[in-house]
């Protein structure tokens, strides 16, 4: 971001689309991020079931854990859209208490991937290279993971900056940007514990 | 709820009232999961089902693209519509067609 008051001020710039280029720019990275998920879920749905030597699936997943860490995750969505509201309608304290919500919400839903990964490692022995759901299974949670570790990342450096009066209603389009990579990581994990955790 | 420009589509009580109904689809898509459903078909039917409605929730009003311009609605559905494409190619070449097996690799 070369100059936030830039992105501020676009908002009302002409363009040839009539819409903010941000936003539609951040919607086509939003659309080429479906196709790297959708790689990642064929190449899992692909080999299911194809692993010659366990653990299998279903002898690892842990359902009641993987609910919680995904209602945690919905939640931090509706926290995210709260947060948004708050700086729009210029409340510092609205929008540091919500950004401050995904934050916890965000790291929770890590340490439960952190738990479960070193859980099926040390409790099941397995790894990357342990059979094709190992490898699978992990490189498709493992990269959601990191996309949720960017988020948390990001929200920090947004709380930061509503903290130091830095995030005026004029600069929300930021937090909206935020918030749709934040939602995105959301509806990526819906279509993940359908198609991975809970469909047998 | 009010709709305008500025990027406020909608009151907080409003995006509340999504976030309950999204918690009680997940809490469906649960119950779903254990209670017994005679039919395999119909039980993946209804966990697709659910999770669909919640990621359209998700998509058209916490992302609040049931506000904006159809062109973001335009290049987000493309890029979705090839990956769902994608996946459901890959998994009825390799599950459901007989006689199709994924690329094996030694020691997996």
């Amino acid at each position: 971001m070369a100059d936030a008051a830039a992105v501020a001020h676009d908002d009302h710039h002409y363009t040839s689309t009539g819409l903010n280029n941000w936003k539609l720019g951040f919607w086509t990275f939003i659309g080429s991020e479906c196709l790297f998920f959708g790689t990642l879920i064929s190449t899992y749905m692909a080999y299911k079931g194809a692993s010659i030597v366990g653990p299998y699936p279903e002898k690892v997943f842990d359902i009641p854990l993987t609910s919680i860490s995904t209602f945690v995750l919905l939640m931090s969505s509706l926290a995210m859209v709260l947060a948004l509201d708050g700086v729009q309608k210029g409340s510092k304290k609205k929008a540091l208490i919500w950004l401050g919500t995904v934050i916890v919400m965000g790291a929770i839903f890590l340490g439960f991937q952190y738990y479960e990964f070193t859980h099926f490692i040390h409790e099941y022995h397995l790894t990357l290279q342990t059979n094709v759901f190992g490898s699978t299974f992990y490189v498709l949670t493992g990269f959601h993971g990191a996309h949720v570790t960017i988020g948390v990342i990001w929200m920090i450096t947004l709380f930061i900056r509503v903290l130091q009066g830095k995030m005026p209603p004029e600069k929300a389009l930021q937090v909206e940007i935020a918030g749709l990579y934040w939602h995105f990581v959301d509806i990526v994990w819906i279509v993940i514990f359908v198609l991975i955790y809970l469909i047998p | 709820m009010s709709a305008h420009a500025d990027g406020a589509h909608a009151s907080p009580k409003f995006y509340v009232m999504i976030g309950i109904i999204l918690a009680i689809l997940t809490a469906m898509e649960i119950a779903a999961f254990y209670i017994p459903i005679a039919s395999h078909t119909l039980e993946v039917s209804i966990l697709l089902v659910l999770s669909a409605i919640k990621f359209v929730l998700v998509v058209g009003y916490f992302m609040h693209l049931k506000f904006d311009s159809n062109i973001f609605s335009l290049v987000f559905v493309a890029g979705l519509v090839l990956a769902v494409f994608m996946v459901s190619a890959l998994f009825v070449l390799y599950q459901v067609l007989p006689g199709t097996t994924p690329p094996q690799f030694v020691g997996l």
